[in-house]
This record gives C-alpha cells, structure tokens and sequence, in this order.
C-alpha cells in the first residue's frame, strides 16, 4: 500500500522543465562554496544514479558535511547547479530538499528519545481529520507494519507503544531510514551512521543501508571506516581539501586501493 | 520489501513495556492522592465524609487548575513561565476596568483574553526571535506586567459586584444543579480538551518532540518557534481566564489580584509526573497535582497541625515526588 505523499506540493517551488528520463537522480555541476574568503569546495561534479549507494570519503576539512548541507539545503552554493531527476532545482531550504525526496539521517537528531515509535514515524507528517486529530489507529498500525517489515524489530517485545530510547543505536538508525523511505525519499544521505556502534549494530545499520538500494533508492554514505564503506557501497568518491580527487567503481578497487590511495592523499595534504 | 533485520539470533532482553511502566508517573500520583485522603478522613472524618469541603474545593480549584494545565504545554516544551499571575493581574484589571466602563460583560471578558493572548505572545517572541530564556524572559514581564497594574490603579481596587446581575456571570461561576460550582465544570471541561490536545492532537505532538529533541523537531519540519509561541499565547488566555473566574467569584478586583497563584501551579504540574527537562508530561498527573495541591491546606488544619505547617508540607510533597520521578527515570536507563 503505498501512503499519500506527505507535504502537499509547495507552491513556493520554482516552476521546472518537464522531467528527462535518462537523467541521473541528482547531479551537481560546478558547485563551488565559500564562507568568506575560504574556499571550501571547488568546482565539484557529481552524479548519483538511481539505486545505487554512492560512498563519499575524506578526511576532516576535505568538505564531506559542506557537500551534503549544499544537497540536503542548508547551504546555498556559491556557484553551480544541482539537478534532480534532470531538473534544475534551487533548495532554498532543508523543507524544500525534503519535498523533493532528500532526506539526511543524522544519528544524533533524527528521533525523539522519550517518544514513543509511533510517534517518531509520524513526526511532523501527522496523519490527522480535519480538526488536526491525530488518526491513532492509522499511524499505529503503519508503525506496526514498518517495525515488521523494514526495521525487523520483531524478535524483541518491542511495541509501537515503547519509546524509542529504549531501542539500541543501530534500531534507531534503521527507523529513522525506515521513516525517510516510508515518506517516498528517493535519495537517503547517511551522516556517520556506524559511528560509536558495536560490531553486531553496525551490522545492522549496513543491512538497512542495502535495504535502501533494494528499494530501488539511493543513498549518499559517509563514514571514516573503509572497511564498512567498502562493504556496503556500489562507488566511491574520495573528496581532498573541496576537489574530488578520485572516483572509483567498486569493481575498479580493491579494499587495499582505496585504503592506499586515501594515505597517499593525507601525506600529500601534510607535505603541503 | 527485503527485510534488514541485522541478526535475529542476537538474544535481546525482553522487555514490553507493561501497563504498570507506561503509566507509572500517573498510578504514583493518583496513588498519593488516595493515601494524602486516607490521612484526612482518619484525622478528621466529620469534615472529609461531608460534601461542604468538597463544594469548597469546586469553587476554589479552578483558579489555579487551568493555569496548571496550560503551564505542563510551557513545562514539557522544556521552557517555564512565571508571569502568568502577572498576566491574570494585567488581563483582570483590563476585564474589571472595561465592564464598570461600559457596562458590556462580553466586551470586558473579549478584551481581557485578548490581552492575555497579546501578554503570551510578547513572551513566546521574546524566548523564540530573541532567544532570551523563558525564566529570564519571563521574570522580566512579570515584574512589566505587574508594575503597570499597580501604575495603572495606584494600588486602588475595582469593585465589579454589579457582574452578579449579568446571565454571563451565572454560567461561569453560577450553581449547576443548585450544588456544583459551574466553574469546577468549566475546569473539567478545559481540562479534557487540553488533555485531548496534548495526547491526540497534532500539536500536542509537537510540543511533546519540540521537548524532547527540538534539533530534530526541526529537521522533521516541525515549526518550533510557532509551537513555543502557541504555547505561550496559552497560558496567557489560560491566565486571563482564570481571572475571570476569579474576579466573578471575589467581585472586586485588588492590584494584587492572581499574586500568589505561581507557586502553587507550578508545584502542580511538577507534583503531576511532568518533566523539567522537557519531552515528556501528563495531563491526568497534573489534573491530580492540582487535586493534591488544593487539598493540602485545608486537610494540614483539619488533621490538627497549625497553619504553620502548609509551606512545609508543599515543600516536603513537591521535593519527595520530584526526586521520585527523577529516580523512575533513571531506572529505565
């Protein structure tokens, strides 16, 4: 069953040309961004494809949380276009990335702790009556479906009911994907997700970030550890200091390459 | 739809959670509820198996009760207000200075809510454009409003007994069935809708993840500055609503007139199970908290202590229940 898109269409969004079937999900040209006389990206071109999970890797300061707050609408460029699904699109704000289907999972903000998961799934996207009533029945039983279904919590006597504090750190990862792939987003941006989780957790997480793709969706992945990288992503693309400095297929690299290359590139920065 | 279930054989606590967990901080309030009465009844059964007492409460519980609904919106958005008596002060004066000039109940009691929400909203403005903390902010309009009571009617009262003669009057503060004070009803009335509003509604939901994690209330969309804003504009009404209640049962208006009504709201809602940190509340606990918090005064007397003890006892109960919830709270850790 698919559910009812959950913003009307803003009327605030510019006005695109009619869509192009053989463009790319979403593809930046020339983006450049400065704050002040630094230049924090330069000259950056990306294409992200449907289903597919795109790796962004690099070392702190290469521009990794730039790129993405420029995609997900936090940032405007300071030059460059973005396009999604062939359109040219300006992302006034995180709503309007929203809108589209770009949705940032941040593991620290996405949920509400003390909120129960039927709550979470539903935040800021209510289904209500015409009074503004939340529709109980409805968004419990959504919760229930998506906790079989896409999260999998159903060995654990975990209820729609219990609060998200109660689940563990990969659980709440998998309902904050969970949630943005249930609201139609189309391109998921992982910010750290396996960040301080144990080995089994981070398993998990990885298992929903496949789940993504086999949905048919995309996702942006980022994270400091190659070897969850590695496993998890079709393509990789390695940013130093704003430039993208490699790309790579996975069938192109092996593990050992792409941990070569990222050295040589953090020498090369140092001998600078 | 593929499943990512991680590893199902990983043996994880079972742990639903039980009617008993979910409503603890609402079973422990009503619990000290029937326990506080057991006392009374034991201590002095003449006054507490008669109605006389229970009509008394009726008259007096509203005047603080809607303010302690309104305030657990202000409290689990993680903000608090101590202006409202201030408020109450500014919005009665506003009701008994209009009605003895124009003579019009309806007018008066529009102009007073008016002002009560125009009080609420300077608050929500300064806390969320301007990013003051609600108690800082918040102290600040209490001594504004207040100070402009007292320069409006250089310390002189308003004596409004011609409201008894208004039809109005009798539906607020009038004899339903000839016993029950028509404001306990309006109480109750209110009450369930705020209840209703903070569990099933959409903005209640707000509230509840604005306190929680506004970063995240954010980032789904939620308009936080427009929840806290609403949520102020509230308790202003609720202030100058009360106020009303208030004047129609005293007929005059004093400069002081809601002084002293802080206190006892606030412990309310914090006696009621809601957290300071934010996030996390409930309507019934703070219906009960007010329940509580009324009838300590009078029992304190009735069971044979002096009116000395009633600080104590507030002080005793508020301090006991506070740290009681913090420790259910981090039990579930």
């Amino acid at each position: 069953m698919a559910p009812p898109r959950p913003f009307p269409i803003d009327p605030d969004l510019p006005v695109f040309p009619p869509m192009n079937s053989t463009a790319p999900l979403l593809q930046l040209k020339g983006i450049q961004k400065s704050f002040g006389p630094v230049q924090v990206l330069k000259d950056i071109d990306l294409e992200i494809g449907y289903g597919e999970i795109v790796a962004l890797i690099g070392d702190n300061g290469a521009g990794k949380s730039t790129l993405i707050k420029i995609i997900t609408g936090v940032y405007t460029p300071s030059a460059g276009e973005i396009y999604f699904k062939g359109r040219r699109i300006r992302l006034r704000d995180v709503r309007a990335s929203r809108l589209l289907g770009i949705e940032a999972v941040y593991q620290e903000r996405a949920l509400a702790e003390q909120q129960e998961l039927w709550r979470n799934i539903f935040a800021g996207r209510e289904r209500t009556n015409a009074l503004g009533f939340l529709d109980l029945k409805a968004q419990k039983a959504e919760t229930d479906r998506l906790m079989r279904t896409s999260i999998g919590l159903t060995s654990r006597a975990v209820t729609v009911d219990s609060e998200v504090g109660e689940l563990s750190g990969g659980e709440k990862q998998g309902v904050a994907i969970a949630r943005a792939l249930y609201f139609h987003a189309e391109l998921i941006i992982l910010d750290e997700p396996t960040m301080g989780l144990s080995i089994i957790e981070t398993e998990r997480v990885l298992n929903f970030t496949r789940s993504i793709r086999d949905q048919g969706k995309s996702a942006i992945f980022i994270d400091h550890n190659i070897f969850h990288v590695y496993d998890v992503a079709d393509r990789f693309i390695i940013l130093d200091r704003g430039r993208i400095a490699e790309r790579f297929r996975k069938a192109e690299v092996s593990r050992e390459k792409l941990i070569e290359t990222m050295i040589a590139l953090h020498e090369a920065e140092k001998a600078s | 739809m593929t499943t990512a279930t991680g590893n199902r054989a990983d043996p994880a606590p079972v742990h639903r959670p039980s009617f008993f967990h979910t409503y603890r901080f609402q079973i422990s309030i009503i619990t000290l509820l029937v326990v506080l009465y057991a006392v009374f009844i034991v201590g002095d059964p003449r006054t507490y198996l008669a109605f006389n007492i229970y009509r008394s409460f009726m008259i007096s519980i509203p005047f603080f009760g809607i303010m302690a609904m309104a305030a657990t919106f202000i409290v689990t958005l993680g903000e608090i207000d101590l202006s409202f008596p201030s408020i109450a002060g500014l919005s009665g004066w506003v009701f008994s200075a209009s009605y003895v000039y124009s003579g019009s109940f309806l007018a008066a009691l529009v102009l007073c809510l008016l002002v009560g929400a125009l009080t609420g909203l300077i608050n929500g403005l300064l806390v969320t454009k301007l990013g003051i903390p609600s108690i800082v902010a918040t102290i600040g309009t209490m001594f504004l409003w207040r100070g402009l009571v007292n320069v409006l009617t250089e310390g002189r009262g308003i004596p409004i007994s011609a409201v008894t003669a208004e039809p109005l009057h009798a539906l607020l503060v009038g004899q339903v069935f000839g016993i029950i004070p028509a404001q306990f009803i309006w109480f109750v009335g209110t009450s369930i809708l705020m209840g209703v509003v903070y569990r099933r509604h959409r903005f209640g939901s707000h509230v509840l993840f604005t306190g929680d994690n506004q970063e995240s209330a954010r980032m789904m969309g939620i308009h936080v500055d427009r929840v806290k804003i609403l949520c102020f504009v509230l308790m202003g009404v609720s202030a100058a609503l009360s106020v009303v209640f208030i004047l129609n049962q005293m007929l005059f208006f004093w400069a002081s007139t809601g002084d002293g009504y802080l206190l006892t709201t606030l412990a309310a809602v914090f006696i009621g199970g809601t957290s300071v940190f934010g996030g996390k509340g409930t309507m019934i606990g703070t219906f009960v908290g007010v329940l509580i918090i009324a009838s300590l005064e009078p029992g304190i007397i009735a069971i044979g202590l002096t009116g000395f003890w009633t600080e104590f006892i507030y002080g005793l109960l508020i301090t006991v229940s506070v740290a009681i919830y913090a420790l259910m709270l981090r039990r579930r850790d």
